[in-house]
């Protein structure tokens, strides 16, 4: 996981042709040109009282691990593919894209949600918190550090959700036991079934964070 | 998922004037022209991703001011605005020291994340998960076809259906909520495009397939829920809630019982017994409570209970397991109230 993510934040630095880099840059180009439509059109149709968006791509802010982003996003598009496609935080992983496996857990306005689930626009001012967030710097989350230390991850596609709903109950239950750690994981699913390690990693940072 | 306009709605009487059908009637007989509401957006966007409906423009209910609070008055008892989130009813100190049985009911449903994003008013107003019904392979009788998939013997897939009131669609609503709320008696206010509100009883919210089948509540094209009451218990009130599924982390339920009874000593004085997952909508277990209303709760009487409260069972070819299912949570249920 952390080669993973070293490469892809040196990709993003140099512009280096990698896969992610291309589709990245490739993302912002066609929604760039949908804004300019768009803006004069949201503009006419704006009603007296509420607001309407699109269909056409809409420029909007969002902030995402403490930074503020502008980001230009149709009102179908879910805040997994904003993170993701439009933004390169590519850490959020989508499996069964309708809420019932908990892979694409981020935190929004400090809870974890379904960024499957949640559209972009829904958002709004609420501050947005992403794995790609969790450690400070080259410093690693207490809890990434047990869960390589546990090797609580397989192939890795459910970790990054594991870790947000797991952080999460680190940072709201100092002294949780086994039976918090299920409960606060439990819409999180793991085909590699890397569950018992999940908990002890779980407890043992919890441990560690004291 | 198609392409669509996002209402962002700044008051009720703004949504309802940019609301022109219901996710239902849209499903029902499509047009090119629909407008409804989002609050959560959980079912909406599911219906979306599976290419079930294509609206010209949602209405985001979601951020309306005023509709997000729970309010809890002694003598008359809990509000919920259609927008307060099923984990704020979750963590509420007055909710789990009152109504216990709806506490249970809101934690055991969806995962922490769900209830992070889920709403009231959206958790009620959800469709049935009846797989045919959510495949755009299967035109079923409510999506205006011409048969029920799940009900053929042999190869009807109907292990979660209903095992009552199934003559016609044999769905279950999805709700285990709604199952807490109608033992609770709450009921459902709701605004309607004439700005008038009407307060309708959760038992009388919910249609059958048999009254109409496009349709599964009584909101119409711009009907809009704004609160939930949950009249306060009478004094010595208990109650319960057991959800059974199939495995212990998360899931839908294959059968879930409320009972909210006022008790005195262990004679009860008046009680309701709910069941979820066993029809197309939440019932009540009339007959159950006959047996129980002014006897003493023992072993004897809760399992004669139990047994009354399937007598009306007929199960479907693959789903005969919930009849025992249904008795063994009503008896321990039950028991819970001694
Ligand atoms: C994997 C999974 C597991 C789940 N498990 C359970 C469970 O065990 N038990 C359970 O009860 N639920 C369960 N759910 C349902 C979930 O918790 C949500 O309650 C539900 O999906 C809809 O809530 P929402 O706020 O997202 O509604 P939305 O998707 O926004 O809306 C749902 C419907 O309600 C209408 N609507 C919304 N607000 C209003 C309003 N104010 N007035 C009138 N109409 C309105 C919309 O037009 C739409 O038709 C589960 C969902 C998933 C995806
Ligand atoms: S990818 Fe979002 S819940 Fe499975
Ligand atoms: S590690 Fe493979 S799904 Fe969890």
């Amino acid at each position: 996981m952390k080669n993973d993510k070293d490469k892809s934040s040196k990709n993003a630095g140099k512009g280096n042709l990698s896969r992610r880099g291309f589709l990245r840059g490739a993302g912002l180009t066609t929604a760039g040109t949908v804004m300019l439509n768009s803006s004069v059109l949201a503009f006419e149709s704006q009603p007296a009282t509420g607001k309407a968006f699109g269909p056409d791509a809409v420029t909007i802010e969002m902030k995402v691990n403490g930074e503020l982003k502008s980001l230009i996003v149709e009102p179908r598009t879910t805040l997994a593919t904003a993170l993701r496609d439009h933004l390169g935080l590519t850490g959020t992983k989508v499996v069964c894209d309708r809420g019932a496996c908990s892979a694409c857990t981020v935190w929004l306005d400090g809870r974890p949600v379904n960024s499957c689930m949640t559209l972009a626009l829904d958002v709004g001012s609420r501050p947005v918190e992403t794995i790609e967030g969790l450690a400070e710097g080259n410093e690693l989350h207490p809890l990434q550090e047990a869960f390589i230390e546990h090797d609580a991850s397989q192939c890795g596609y459910c970790t990054p959700g594991m870790i947000m709903s797991a952080a999460h109950l680190l940072k709201t239950n100092p002294n949780p036991t086994l039976q918090d750690v299920k409960k606060a994981t439990r819409g999180n699913l793991c085909r590699c079934g890397t569950y018992p390690h999940v908990f002890k990693a779980t407890l043992a940072a919890a441990k560690k964070m004291k | 998922m198609n392409r669509f306009s996002w209402y962002e709605a700044k008051s009720v009487e703004d949504a309802l004037k940019n609301a022109n059908t219901t996710l239902s009637e849209e499903l029902y007989s499509p047009s090119n022209e629909a407008a409804f509401f989002k609050s959560g957006g959980i079912d909406v966007l599911d219906f979306l991703k599976e290419g079930l409906i294509s609206p010209k423009t949602i209405v985001n209910v979601r951020d309306i001011p005023g509709m997000d609070k729970i309010e809890h008055e002694h003598n008359e008892g809990m509000t919920i605005g259609a927008n307060v989130t099923l984990a704020e009813i979750e963590h509420h100190p007055d909710v789990a020291i009152n109504f216990p049985a709806l506490q249970m009911a809101v934690a055991h449903a969806a995962t922490p994340q769900l209830r992070n994003m889920s709403t009231i008013a959206g958790n009620l107003a959800q469709r049935t998960r009846c797989w045919y019904f959510r495949s755009v392979d299967h035109q079923c009788f409510r999506k205006n076809g011409d048969r029920c998939f799940a009900r053929h013997s042999e190869t009807g897939q109907n292990e979660g259906h209903a095992i009552i009131n199934n003559g016609s669609c044999v769905s279950v609503h999805a709700s285990s909520i709604a199952t807490a709320l109608l033992a609770l008696k709450a009921s459902v206010v709701i605004q309607g495009g004439d700005m008038k509100k009407k307060v309708v009883s959760i038992e009388d919210f919910f249609v059958s397939p048999m009254q109409d089948i496009s349709r599964e509540n009584i909101l119409g094209k711009k009907d809009l829920i704004t609160e939930i009451k949950v009249p306060a218990p009478s004094a010595n009130t208990k109650s319960f809630y057991i959800k059974q599924v199939a495995r212990e982390s998360y899931d839908w339920s294959l059968a879930d019982v409320a009972v909210v009874a006022e008790m005195k000593g262990n004679t009860c004085v008046d009680i309701t017994i709910a069941l979820g997952a066993a029809a197309p909508t939440p019932i009540r277990s009339y007959e159950a409570e006959k047996i129980l209303k002014g006897e003493q709760l023992n072993d004897m009487s809760i399992t004669k209970a139990a047994e009354k409260a399937m007598e009306v069972a007929r199960p479907l070819s693959k789903n005969g397991y919930k009849i025992p299912l249904f008795k063994s949570i009503i008896v321990r249920a039950l028991s819970e109230l001694i």
